[in-house]
């Protein structure tokens, strides 16, 4: 018997992106709206949770409506209404929340709430038809720096986790320290490609007592420190040698624990997933130690690497047919651990 | 005319069903669970309890603010999304002005106010003529000192409601010169029944707004906002 189609409309506003999408069977994008408020936040250095939470109150109708048009579907074609509920700035998480909750009392539709780092790693279903767990996925984002052993839909084993910084935040304070701005991802990879990334040895930390734990914030010392004594010796700062040279440090670690966990798990299946997994460096660091151990990597295009809302309606459809559903007092969780129902 | 309303701006969460001059069913919680838990579920039950079909809503009423930025946003954000997936307007009904309705007929000056931290409350002044809410200062963000001498300088017994009286009761006995009282439990708390009301006032008068438009009324910049212009002024 073929089965019904399920069609999900998800909602997607933890940090400073107000998103929404339908997705056919956790597959299938029939549209991928997102409002992002970047500039707005440039002007202050860094994301303002206030600044974000007005936004989103503003956007997300019309964001959701677009979303509905695009896929050319009305709420009454839907199976289910999807949204985020954390980790990510609460009062972002709220204004989500509450949307999808009365979108979903006022439709009859039933509501699941979805962990943004599941959203993140699903992305890569949509691209990839044939990826299925068990897999190894590095998530890499502004807030997450996540080893996760994916064992079934919805079941996940965090293997590491950073200690620390996180490895977006890493190259957007070293993006500050030069002079970069923000956002510092985006900017350190570019300049990174005019640098040579031998030219400084800064320090990859290892954590003692768990092999797959990240550190970067004694690499993020060591950058500052690396231009403190340039600044007081007055020796010039080659800017683009500085970002290659820090970019390479947390690409390596990245790319090591990885590949690490792929050998000892036996999982021949690496994903990438988060913001960061949009990195040049990255992606072609973690191509390359694939092809040599003969993996199967994936990675979402750019665009789905960064927050959006057809990740959460992937990663929402394989909630969905596990049952899952979430009742009108579901609440925005900050601190959401990944794995926690 | 039939209208749903709710009420998150302070620290009560209230929901309530209006049908033309009768409320249907209220739902007021002053209790420690955040907005987020309570809310909806309240909104579920009373139109559970009312066998309401959503669909003979003619408008949603919210208390837009001023209030607690997260909790005027949870409001909303619930209003809007109901506006949304059943296509009914949203009316944004000013809180201070709906707290003030708690005390219909009064007409002594009534002074509804909100703790709006640093030293400061959201309030307004109303009275009742002819039986009808009458504005005589628009709500604002103020210190308690300013209001007290606006009070004064009116020279009118004055009542006061709101969960700014807790905390600024002490401080207005010392700064007032005119009568003064407090309202009594029951009618000095936000109620969503007060929403309803002003609300079916501006749906008969044409003042609805869609729920895509809608958004809150803060009365106040986020503090990056307010820091980054004091910057600007110094430079």
């Amino acid at each position: 018997m073929e089965q019904k189609d399920i069609l999900i409309l998800a909602i997607e506003s933890s940090c400073d992106e107000t998103a929404a999408a339908v997705v056919r069977n956790g597959r299938e994008v029939l549209s991928n709206v997102i409002y992002s408020q970047i500039d707005l936040h440039t002007l202050y250095g860094g994301v303002v949770p206030e600044i974000a939470s007005r936004k989103h109150i503003e956007k997300i109708n019309q964001v959701i409506e677009e979303a509905l048009r695009q896929a050319e579907v009305s709420l009454k074609d839907l199976d289910a209404v999807a949204v985020t509920y954390g980790p990510g700035l609460v009062g972002a998480l709220l204004v989500g929340v509450a949307e999808a909750k009365a979108i979903s009392f006022a439709s009859h539709l039933p509501l699941v709430g979805v962990h943004h780092i599941e959203g993140h790693i699903s992305a890569n279903y949509i691209e990839h038809k044939d990826l299925e767990p068990p897999f190894i996925c590095l998530v890499v984002s502004g807030g997450h720096t996540h080893l996760v052993k994916v064992s079934d839909y919805g079941e996940y084993e965090i293997l590491g986790r950073t200690r620390d910084d996180a490895a977006g935040e890493a190259f957007d304070k070293v993006a500050r320290a030069i002079g970069l701005g923000y956002p510092g991802g985006p900017k350190i990879d570019a300049l990174a490609k005019q640098g040579n990334a031998d030219a400084i040895p800064f320090p990859k930390a290892k954590v003692a007592d768990a092999p797959y734990d990240f550190s970067f914030s004694g690499l993020k010392s060591a950058v500052l420190n690396y231009l403190n004594g340039c600044r007081m010796k007055g020796e010039p700062i080659v800017e683009a040698d500085v970002a290659a040279s820090f970019q390479k440090a947390v690409v390596d670690v990245l790319t090591e624990h990885a590949m690490m966990a792929v050998e000892e798990t036996g999982i021949r299946k690496l994903a990438l997933a988060g913001g960061v997994a949009s990195n040049g460096a990255l992606r072609e660091s973690v191509m390359k130690a694939c092809e040599k151990a003969g993996i199967s990597f994936y990675r979402p295009s750019p665009g789905l690497c960064t927050d959006n809302a057809a990740m959460i309606g992937a990663a929402a459809y394989y909630e969905y047919i596990r049952g899952v559903r979430h009742g009108m007092d579901l609440n925005a969780v900050p601190y959401l651990k990944l794995g926690e129902k | 005319m039939k209208i749903a309303a709710i009420d998150s701006s302070g620290l009560v969460a209230s929901a309530a069903i209006l049908q033309d001059d009768l409320i249907l069913a209220e739902y007021t919680l002053c209790y420690k669970k955040t907005h987020s838990q309570t809310l909806m579920p309240m909104l579920e039950e009373i139109c559970r309890m009312t066998e309401l079909d959503l669909q003979s809503l003619d408008a949603i009423a919210v208390s837009k603010g001023p209030g607690s930025f997260t909790g005027l946003r949870i409001g909303s954000a619930t209003a809007k999304g109901l506006g949304l997936a059943l296509g009914k307007p949203v009316i944004g009904v000013p809180t201070v002005d709906a707290l003030a309705c708690n005390l219909f007929g009064v007409q002594d000056l009534i002074c509804p106010i909100m703790d709006a931290r640093r030293n400061q409350v959201y309030t307004g002044l109303y009275t009742f003529e002819n039986d009808s809410l009458s504005v005589i200062s628009e709500q604002m963000a103020v210190s308690v000192n300013d209001l007290a001498q606006k009070i004064n300088a009116l020279g009118r017994k004055t009542v006061f409601l709101g969960d700014g009286v807790p905390v600024y009761k002490d401080m207005l006995k010392d700064l007032l010169t005119v009568p003064f009282t407090f309202a009594p439990a029951g009618q000095n708390r936000q109620r969503a029944a007060c929403v309803a009301r002003l609300g079916m006032q501006y749906l008969l008068e044409g003042k609805t707004e869609t729920a895509a438009e809608h958004r809150p009324e803060y009365l106040r910049l986020s503090q990056a906002e307010r820091e980054r212009a004091e910057k600007e002024k110094q430079c």
